[in-house]
């Protein structure tokens, strides 16, 4: 189906989230559409696909004009759209999520769907168990679901929202192979939303580069990066290379130390980081990064083993002697797990001040000391701004600006997903900075340059164990590709 | 703002007293009177006379007082459904001290009040406990201990506390004259529950609007997880909003039993616990909006016993107007907010 978007007009308050933007997508086709976070990729997105109406603007279908105002019609007239976080309800089965949206009268046909979701799964050459639990599988995995779900449903054209954030290089190889085969056997239409620009190089036919809610141009492939970086920002940006610092006193050390839930295990781990140093966890998401993470902070206690925050046994001791001693950390959901939607950025700051506070607040000069920290983080904002009214970057700027001045240990989690070029720069140059006052670093990405890029030493996750912990000017992409999927070196 | 957006705020402000006068008119014709005369005997009976006027403030006391502690219970994001459990547990800590305490009336008063609260808080602390340590959530931790209350304030009415004269079930004897409140002459109303149920609200206003404390109370009830992690030591505090509502339910309870029945009654609590749940949602949620709402729930409870006199229609009509505006006024924010989310996706 030919997919035509002509002048969409879309504000949010005083944002033009879109702004006259105008796509067109031929069938069989995959058309990019880049730009970086805030450009209004989303939100023209979420227009072809009936979750926001707009102000202006048309949309044409094979030529038709159509108008749909939820997404159940969108999907009707056979538009469905991926989203970045998968819609899905992980309490449930595969095959109950792949029940979703069909309208099959009141009873649900199970044997026939389940018939259903293995051919098409199979088709694509997915493994997917209509029996597991969805929150049992991977962000990769959930993707396909949800492709073999749309496609079930009808669906002629296929938006992918960000579809590589959160997944592994294997299942990004997976997933444009199944893209390449919607558009070229199946004839669809489809478009890859990313900000990611090697992944819209290797894919697309053709790409649509969004600046501030309007077209700042189109070009069909093929083209070299450095003109959609123009496109994209208008100027050409160079990356920085990584500075030595001298370590200095060990900082943290776990001692045969592991972590046990429900879900899953992290087996014994021993590991000494010393101030200053940066240490990426690279591995597939939910091998045990994360529990690493969050139990360094306090919030989980260890099964075995032990922590010392320098020199100091902290077993048994609650989250916040943890943050009495300079730990921090940073989860991935800002909107869930670190800003707190409906309050706004001066009182955030007050709530985050870690020393003793008068009981009364003198709101005057709170505003006065958000004013500033706003400032000097570079945050688009006003002390009376709401946090959820932030675009993502500056969320993420105002996480770290909420930060104590001084840290031992800082642990994070994707510190830039979901960030473009020149936001994700800045917060490392702050973390850099960090780094050089002697606080040890720790984190966590999908993105195994930048965890190639910005770390002393690597650390390998598969499946709940620690691998091998690894000199990052020692190694390479492909090493930690053949690791991450469960190889020894 | 522009003028037309204030019109439009305006209006929106009126739709649900509108929307309420209709659904109760619409009532009040099926039940066969006619309505502008019912509302007249409404407001009429709410403020005839000074003492009518004084008897509205009797009622509207207690809400004050309850309302705002839940306002800290509310602000937390909790749902404290125990407020009539915490009322009645405030009035047997204060039966007990007027039973067994034989001082003055400026000694006696003042110990019957934090016997109240005490006993308030205890109740609501448990009710914060079981939520907190054992995972039952409070809205059914609440349910459950305000049968436990009730029912254990009926044993002690009907065993310990039983009159020396017959065991009927009306209540304890009168309390000796040191343990009432010293009331306005001629008038039911206390000026010293009338203080009390102020000064709450004052401080409840001032503790959520400017003091840290609040502040970090309203962190947790808009995301606790965030909170948390900020470094908010979540479970004390939400056990610590929990006690003061509690309190704060105690004293209403003690203003019961000693300014208004002068002894310990069954029915002591009168719904109160579960009426200051709406004035605390319709005053969305602000101690400055309390005190108006109450007053009006107050005047709609007093005004509908004339109401049964003079048109012989039954006093739970009152009921019926409330929850009306109630419903109302949520189902006018919920539009509204549909309203707003369709506008901006």
């Amino acid at each position: 189906m030919k997919v035509e978007l002509r002048g969409i007009k879309k504000c949010f308050g005083s944002v033009r989230a879109n702004d006259g933007v105008s796509l067109t997508v031929e069938a069989g086709s995959i058309q990019g559409l880049l730009g970086e976070n805030g450009a209004g990729k989303t939100t023209l997105m979420k227009v072809l696909s009936g979750f926001v109406s707009p102000e202006g603007g048309r949309i044409l279908l094979d030529g038709k004009e159509a108008l749909f105002s939820s997404p159940a019609q969108a999907i009707e007239k056979g538009i469905g759209m991926l989203h970045q976080d998968p819609l899905d309800f992980p309490p449930l089965k595969v095959l109950d999520n792949f029940l979703f949206g069909r309208d099959s009268g009141f009873l649900l046909k199970r044997a026939l769907a389940r018939k259903e979701l293995l051919e098409l799964s199979e088709r694509f050459g997915f493994t997917l168990d209509p029996e597991a639990y969805v929150n049992t599988l991977t962000v990769g995995e959930r993707q396909q679901l949800e492709i073999v779900r749309l496609l079930s449903l009808g669906v002629e054209v296929l938006i992918f929202d960000e579809p590589t954030t959160g997944i592994s290089t294997p299942q990004k190889a997976t997933l444009f192979a199944t893209l390449r085969r919607l558009a070229k056997e199946e004839g669809k239409s489809v478009i890859f939303v990313s900000h990611k620009l090697e992944e819209v190089l290797e894919l697309c036919s053709g790409v649509t580069v969004l600046r501030r809610g309007k077209v700042a141009g189109e070009i069909a492939m093929p083209c070299t990066s450095e003109e959609l970086v123009r496109l994209m920002f208008g100027q050409v940006i160079t990356t920085h290379v990584a500075e030595e610092v001298s370590l200095g006193e060990p900082v943290l050390e776990l001692r045969v130390w592991g972590v046990h839930t429900y879900r899953l295990d992290l087996s014994p781990v021993s590991l000494q980081v010393r101030a200053g140093e940066v240490i990426g966890l690279a591995g597939l998401e939910g091998s045990g990064q994360r529990l690493l993470l969050r139990a360094c902070a306090g919030l989980i206690k260890p099964s075995r083993g032990s922590l010392f925050l320098r020199g100091e046994d902290m077993s048994g001791k609650s989250y916040q002697k943890f943050l009495d001693a300079g730990v921090a950390y940073l989860p991935a959901g800002r909107l869930e797990e670190g800003l707190i939607p409906g309050l706004n950025l001066a009182e955030h700051f007050v709530l985050a001040r870690r020393e003793k506070a008068p009981f009364f607040i003198n709101w005057a000069l709170a505003r006065g000391d958000a004013g500033r920290k706003i400032e000097e983080f570079n945050i688009i904002g006003s002390p009376s701004t709401l946090v959820e009214g932030l675009s993502g970057g500056n969320q993420q700027r105002a996480l770290l600006a909420l930060l104590p001045d001084s840290l031992r240990l800082l642990l994070l989690e994707h510190p830039t997903r979901g960030l473009d070029v020149e936001s994700a720069l800045w917060v490392w140059d702050r973390l850099l900075e960090r780094r050089e006052e002697g606080t040890a670093i720790l984190f966590t990405s999908t993105d195994l340059d930048e965890i190639l890029e910005r770390s002393d030493r690597i650390s390998v996750f598969s499946g709940g164990k620690m691998l091998e912990i690894l000199d990052a000017s020692q190694t390479d992409v492909e090493q930690l590709g053949y690791l991450i999927g469960g190889n020894r070196g | 703002m522009t003028y037309s957006q204030r019109l439009v705020n305006l209006l929106l402000g009126l739709a649900p007293v509108a929307l309420a006068l209709m659904l109760s008119t619409l009532v009040l014709i099926a039940a066969g009177a006619p309505p502008l005369e019912a509302y007249k005997h409404l407001l009429q009976g709410a403020s005839e006379s000074p003492a009518k006027i004084a008897d509205v403030l009797v009622v509207w006391v207690p809400l004050a007082l309850c309302s705002a502690g839940l306002l800290f219970t509310f602000t937390a994001g909790l749902w404290n459904i125990g407020v009539e459990g915490q009322i009645i547990f405030g009035v047997i800590f204060a039966t007990w001290v007027a039973r067994n305490l034989y001082l003055p009336a400026t000694l006696l008063i003042p110990l019957m009040i934090v016997g109240g609260m005490i006993g308030g808080a205890l109740w609501g602390l448990l009710a914060g406990t079981l939520k907190v340590y054992g995972g039952v959530h409070e809205i059914f931790a609440g349910l459950g201990l305000n049968f436990i209350a009730i029912t254990t304030n009926i044993w002690l009415i009907a065993k310990p506390w039983r009159p020396d004269l017959g065991a009927t079930m009306q209540g304890t004897d009168p309390f000796p004259a040191a343990a009432w409140l010293p009331r306005l002459a001629g008038l039911r109303l206390s000026p010293v529950s009338l203080l009390l149920a102020t000064m709450a609200l004052v401080v409840v206003f001032f503790i959520l609007r400017g003091t840290l404390w609040g502040l970090q109370l309203k962190a947790i009830g808009k995301n606790a997880r965030s909170a948390y992690l900020l470094g908010i030591a979540t479970n004390r505090h939400v056990l610590l909003s929990f006690a003061l509502c509690g309190a704060l339910a105690g004293v209403a309870g003690v203003v019961q039993v000693s300014g208004v029945w002068g002894r310990n009654i069954p029915q002591i609590s009168g719904g109160i616990g579960y009426l200051s749940l709406l004035v605390a949602m319709l005053s969305g949620f602000r101690a400055l909006g309390v005190a108006p709402v109450a007053l009006f729930f107050a005047a709609l409870g007093v005004g509908a016993a004339r109401l049964h006199l003079r048109m012989q229609l039954d006093p739970s009509l009152a009921g019926v107007l409330g929850a009306g505006l109630v419903l109302s006024v949520l189902l006018v924010a919920g539009l509204r907010t549909r309203l707003l989310i369709s506008r901006e996706g």
